[in-house]
């Protein structure tokens, strides 16, 4: 009792903490001014993150049980009741960690990067407010409040990337995030709507417990056809995440959301929001571990992103944009790991992705700063000389997304890989080949980024590099802050996170004994240092290696070599360009569709068919009824009109009375 | 220990009252007086509904603060009044909708001043009467009564089409509602009296009770507007003044789903039972081919006018789905969700929709436009508007935390019990209402200012402010915790599904 209030307090001011940040910085923003702005809600997100701490401390060090209780009771209609309460275990704990952690620098970077902004209190209540909405998410010890969650931090994103309202290209890309992600709730709700029906709750705890009960249940959409209950669900769900995780052919927003501000791209289209959909399939594994169907889908559908959207990032000339596509390809090798049921990989890669794609993005963002919001990489070149610290921090940031050992990412990407090459599931090969030749891409348009921007010679405009220089501390110190994990997160935690049977998530995350890749893994798994010299045994490792010399060769030792490829197979490139034709495609089809048949429907339906023939034809039924009954003629359509209904009642009035 | 005061009878006749007396003020050069006996009028009414609230006992569906006089012996008419769970949130909510347009007026409406504020105050009370009537004529006389109020209010202040929109307005209502007076007085026959309880428990062969239920179903359908009966609605409010725009929204629209709740399934249920597959693929109807239609307005207050008609749909959906669910799953517990879905949505409708259309009136008043390209870029003048409107355009797309999430949720969740693709047309809503809502955000609100016009607004202040608190409030208190209003329902909406569930075929 006694260790559940205490968890329950602590959950509690973590989630509450940077609400009540929003709030101030909301509505009193203007009162407190810029600098109290800052100071209140970084004071509070402080709270939280000690919060996140303990909460993990408690419950990973000390061994203390989860804890799931219900705040209050939200609706109690008929036999069902929707609560608001919180499941605290270990997978919550690691996601609340890293959601504070980066969050945390977010807000201290966002003073030098916002400093000049009018819009700068509006920024930190807007930033504040995603971090209590994601909190909600990663609390939730239910569907409905996940959802809360959810849709919250879709629309914190939406206004975040339309931060900058003036422009055309943000509102745009705004509009596209929301609706593009909507598409994906839609199949959410009708998940959380099965789920209602068939368990009766949508509390997790007992839908986990329960699960077992409907492996053979089925249900019928189309008449004759009976799909499997759990499939069906999963794959609902999982049509959620791939809204919000942007899995293909849902990812289109995610390119789009760079319109808003770098630190927003960092924390919301990088570490934290994105990776909800990814959390959200570990929460569900008791459920996704059930149906191999799903569990292919996830898979598939990841390796897939992974490869394909990775290439799109070679040709892509804005560093912010090949952050982007770097982040989707990442996203598809989380869901990978997943689908290979080796959910402790998945959540892993979550993490060292948190930290090195915050850097990128941070480092891109004081590059970005020191080039007056240019970010063209073609106009830039040798910032290596103006940016030190920034050059170092994007360096290990690139090196660490490439899996280059020992860095972080090495270790959850290779455990993804090593964990889809033994995996059974079906697809499961197709996956392994995407994953693997995903490597020589990573790392090509990582080193193509960095050789681009802080390489090769100057390309700026003269009055632009004479002011070149070091960004402010509160600028780089986030970047140094961030150095640290993204090269040693994954040494330090990859035993115990993957291979370790008592591990870091625990039984917060649930695979099935005839998947358990990660138990087969443990078998090789003789320490981080032997996992690094094993490396040079894998066809990943050279890939990636591969990659940087690729990147090397055509970008410092042969210069021409791009432009002459890109001549050569322009079709290539024209297809890469058009980003595979899904913004075309969509553009066409969804969106002109949807406007042109909205158009076709008021035009034709409700002006022509029903006002023109209906109404007013009955009108002029009407018209023409009464006067050749009548022969009286004033001229106006209602006084007929009157007089018919009034007939028409004493008519029937006689009628029932008579 | 309210029950020796008649708290409904004052409910209805003091806003008449005050309206009659705010008429005597005379012209605009009195608009000071007239605002003042205007806000009297229906502080005094919002008073009035704390003891309604308080002495609601939750937990009976029968009929509370009771009021019956004899009025037309000779065929057994009463004056008959009480609410139950379904009815005394409705009285609130118009009350509290009246106060709203009062204040709102009080920038808004320069010429003939008290006129308006009459006209309000007596719309009010006719609407009360609906809510509270028990006897079946008196029912009649309110619903009736109401348009003539309305369509003065269009008839007068409305914009340039107003004749023709009034016109439209007025024959689409009258001529749905002829019909349910037959219904009403064959009831009354039948059962030798017009009290809408005694016609409960009237047997009804089947084919009587599928022609009173069309009955009822025209004049309610007229009124929600379901489609295709809808087109009226659009004309009229594009024509109202804000004001009128908001009462028709915020409460006429809900008169029908009440007469749903009130008349046709608890009397008719045998035919609702068997056309409750007609009501259903018309509210998918109105939730998909609406929501498109709303997509290619240009005018604003015609887009949300056709976003008003499409959430409607979810109220009547929530209504009928009743049938299909009890039928797959054979415990009527299950229908609750569906039922008070409906509930919920009438009720967030409301506050949302109403506070849209009082939006477009603040841009009107400032420009004389309502079309959406003469907008762009308000976000910059008029900051504390834009997050207002912003609120509200979310509670209008669903999301969760706003009243608007609520009946939505609740609805849908539930149709998965009716039949997977009755879930799938009304979660389209979530793309649909999205696309539609925040297109016209973006267009009104974002972007570069588009012209001087736009660049010299005024942001909100005064009134509006306290006009949009007063809405903003509701819609967040309702989605973070709908629990309390729920609550209230629970009891009449048990006895209504229990009630619809009877078969009363001889």
């Amino acid at each position: 009792m006694h260790q559940d209030s205490v968890l329950h307090n602590l959950s509690l001011t973590m989630v509450l903490a940077p609400l009540l940040g929003a709030i101030v910085a909301g509505f009193f923003g203007k009162v407190i001014g810029k600098t109290w702005t800052h100071r209140v809600t970084i004071l509070l997100l402080m709270v939280s993150f000690a919060c996140a701490i303990y909460i993990a401390k408690l419950l990973i060090l000390d061994g203390m049980p989860s804890y799931n209780g219900v705040i209050y009771t939200w609706a109690d209609v008929g036999k069902y009741q929707f609560n608001v309460g919180f499941l605290i275990d270990r997978l919550t704990a690691v996601m609340g960690i890293t959601v504070t952690f980066v969050s945390l620098l977010v807000h201290i970077y966002s003073i030098g990067y916002m400093a000049e902004d009018d819009g700068y209190q509006r920024f930190f209540s807007y930033i504040s407010l995603f971090t209590f909405m994601m909190l909600m998410l990663i609390t939730a010890n239910n569907l409905l409040q996940l959802y809360f969650g959810w849709e919250g931090v879709g629309l914190v994103s939406y206004l975040l990337i339309g931060f900058w309202f003036h422009r055309e290209t943000a509102n745009f890309g705004s509009l596209k995030a929301f609706i593009a992600n909507r598409v994906g709730d839609m199949g959410f709700l009708l998940g959380i709507a099965a789920i209602m029906t068939y368990f009766g709750t949508i509390d997790y705890s007992t839908i986990f417990a329960d699960a077992g009960n409907f492996t053979q249940t089925t249900i019928t959409v189309l008449p004759g056809v009976h799909w499997n209950l759990i499939t069906v669900v999963c794959l609902l769900l999982f049509i959620g995440a791939m809204g919000k995780s942007a899995q293909m052919p849902l990812h289109v927003w995610l390119p789009e959301s760079m319109e808003g501000p770098t630190p927003i791209s960092a924390l919301i289209h990088a570490a934290t929001m994105v990776t909800a959909g990814v959390f959200m399939v570990a929460r569900m594994s008791p459920l996704f571990e059930l149906s191999q169907v799903a569990l292919t889908t996830v898979l598939i559908i990841g390796a897939v992103g992974a490869l394909f959207t990775g290439i799109l990032g070679v040709i892509q000339s804005d560093i912010k944009r090949v952050v982007a596509y770097s982040t989707l390809s990442q996203l598809g090798y989380m869901m990978v790991g997943l689908g290979a049921s080796a959910f402790s990989a998945g959540i892993f890669h979550l993490m060292t992705h948190a930290s090195f794609k915050a850097l990128l993005f941070l480092s891109a963002g004081s590059v970005i700063i020191g080039m007056h919001h240019d970010q063209d990489m073609r106009n830039m070149g040798n910032i290596r000389k103006y940016m030190p610290i920034t050059y170092v921090a994007f360096l290990v940031g690139a090196l660490s997304l490439s899996a280059i050992p020992p860095f972080a990412g090495f270790y959850s990407k290779d455990a993804i890989i090593d964990a889809v090459h033994l995996s059974t599931i079906p697809g499961a090969h197709f996956a392994y080949i995407c994953v693997v030749l995903g490597a020589f891409v990573t790392a090509l348009y990582s080193f193509r980024a960095f050789f681009m921007t802080f390489h090769t010679k100057e390309r700026m405009s003269e009055g632009l590099r004479k002011n070149l220089k070091e960004s402010p501390w509160v600028v780089w110190v986030p970047l140094v802050i961030l150095v640290v994990p993204s090269i040693i997160l994954g040494a330090m935690i990859a035993g115990p996170m993957l291979y370790d049977p008592h591990s870091i998530l625990g039984n917060s995350v649930y695979t099935a004994p005839q998947y358990d890749v990660l138990k087969i893994m443990a078998g090789h798994w003789h320490g981080a240092w032997s996992a690094v010299a094993e490396s040079i045994y894998t066809p990943a490792f050279w890939m990636s290696i591969a990659g940087v010399a690729v990147a090397w060769l055509s970008y410092i030792v042969f210069p021409r070599l791009p432009n002459f490829v890109t001549r050569r197979f322009s079709w290539v490139y024209y297809i890469l360009d058009r980003k595979y034709g899904f913004d075309d495609f969509n553009q066409i089809i969804f969106a002109r569709g949807t406007v042109g048949l909205g158009k076709a429907l008021f035009k034709y339906a409700d002006l022509k068919l029903i006002d023109d023939y209906m109404v007013n034809g009955s009108g002029r039924g009407i018209e023409w009824f009464s006067r050749t009954l009548r022969k009286t003629q004033s001229g106006y359509l209602y006084d007929y009109a009157f007089a018919m209904i009034l007939g028409l009642l004493v008519f029937l009035l006689w009628l029932l009375l008579g | 220990m309210f029950s020796h005061i008649p708290l409904l009878s004052l409910l209805i006749w003091l806003p008449i009252a005050g309206g009659v007396a705010v008429l005597l003020t005379g012209g605009d050069e009195n608009a000071k007086l007239a605002r003042t006996i205007a806000i009297a009028t229906i502080m005094i009414s919002i008073l009035l509904c704390v003891p309604l609230y308080l002495g609601f006992d939750n937990n009976s569906y029968k009929m509370q603060f009771t009021e019956v006089v004899p009025w037309i012996a000779a065929y057994d008419i009463k004056y008959s009044l009480g609410v139950d769970g379904i009815s005394m949130p409705m009285i609130i909510l118009s009350t509290f909708t009246s106060l709203v347009v009062v204040l709102a007026a009080c920038r808004s409406i320069k010429t003939k001043v008290a006129q308006y504020m009459a006209t309000i105050l007596i719309l009010q009370g006719l609407m009360v009467g609906v809510f509270a009537a028990v006897d079946a004529i008196l029912f009649y006389v309110f619903w009736e009564g109401m348009l003539i109020p309305m369509y003065i209010c269009i008839g007068i202040w409305g914009g340039a089409n107003r004749v023709y929109a009034s016109i439209k307005f007025f024959l689409y209502t009258f001529l749905g509602s002829a019909l349910m007076l037959v219904a009403l007085i064959y009831l009354g026959m039948k059962a030798d009296s017009f009290s809408i309880l005694s016609f409960y428990p009237l047997p009804l062969a089947k084919s009587i009770q599928e022609m009173i239920f069309i009955a009822f179903l025209l004049a309610f359908a007229v009124k929600i507007p379901m489609w295709p009966v809808h087109t009226w609605l659009p004309d009229a409010h594009t024509e109202a003044p804000a004001g009128g725009s908001v009462v028709l929204a915020a409460l006429m629209l809900k008169m029908g789903v009440y007469g749903f709740f009130r008349f046709s399934l608890p009397i008719t249920p045998d035919a609702c039972r068997a056309f409750d597959w007609v009501l259903i693929v018309l509210s998918l109807i109105a939730i998909v081919y609406i929501g498109l239609v709303a997509i290619a307005q240009t005018d604003m207050k015609k887009l949300i006018a056709y976003s008003s008609i499409s959430h409607m749909g979810f109220a009547t959906l929530g209504s009928f789905m009743i049938f299909a669910i009890v039928r797959n799953t054979a415990d009527f517990r299950d229908a609750y969700m569906s039922l008070e879905g409906a509930m919920v949505q009438m009720i967030s409708h409301a506050f949302s929709t109403g506070a849209m259309f009082f939006g477009i009136g603040v841009l009107y008043d400032r420009l004389s436009s309502r079309m959406i390209k003469d907008y762009g870029g308000v976000a910059h003048t008029m900051p504390v508007f834009a997050a207002f409107f912003m609120l509200f355009a979310m509670s209008n797309v669903g999301l969760p935390g706003t009243s608007g999430f609520v009946g939505e949720f609740m609805v849908i969740i539930s149709a998965f019990k009716a039949n997977f693709w009755i879930t799938f047309f009304a979660a389209s809503t979530l793309i649909i209402g999205a696309v539609y809502t925040l297109w016209l955000y973006k267009r009104v609100f974002f972007g570069p200012l588009v012209s001087d016009k736009v660049k010299g607004l005024q942001d909100i202040g005064g009134f509006e402010v306290i006009v949009f608190t007063l809405l903003a409030v509701p819609v967040i208190y309702i989605g973070v915790y709908p629990e309390p209003i729920l609550d209230v329902f629970h009891a009449s909406v048990g006895h209504i599904l229990y009630l619809s569930h009877l078969t009363k075929l001889t």
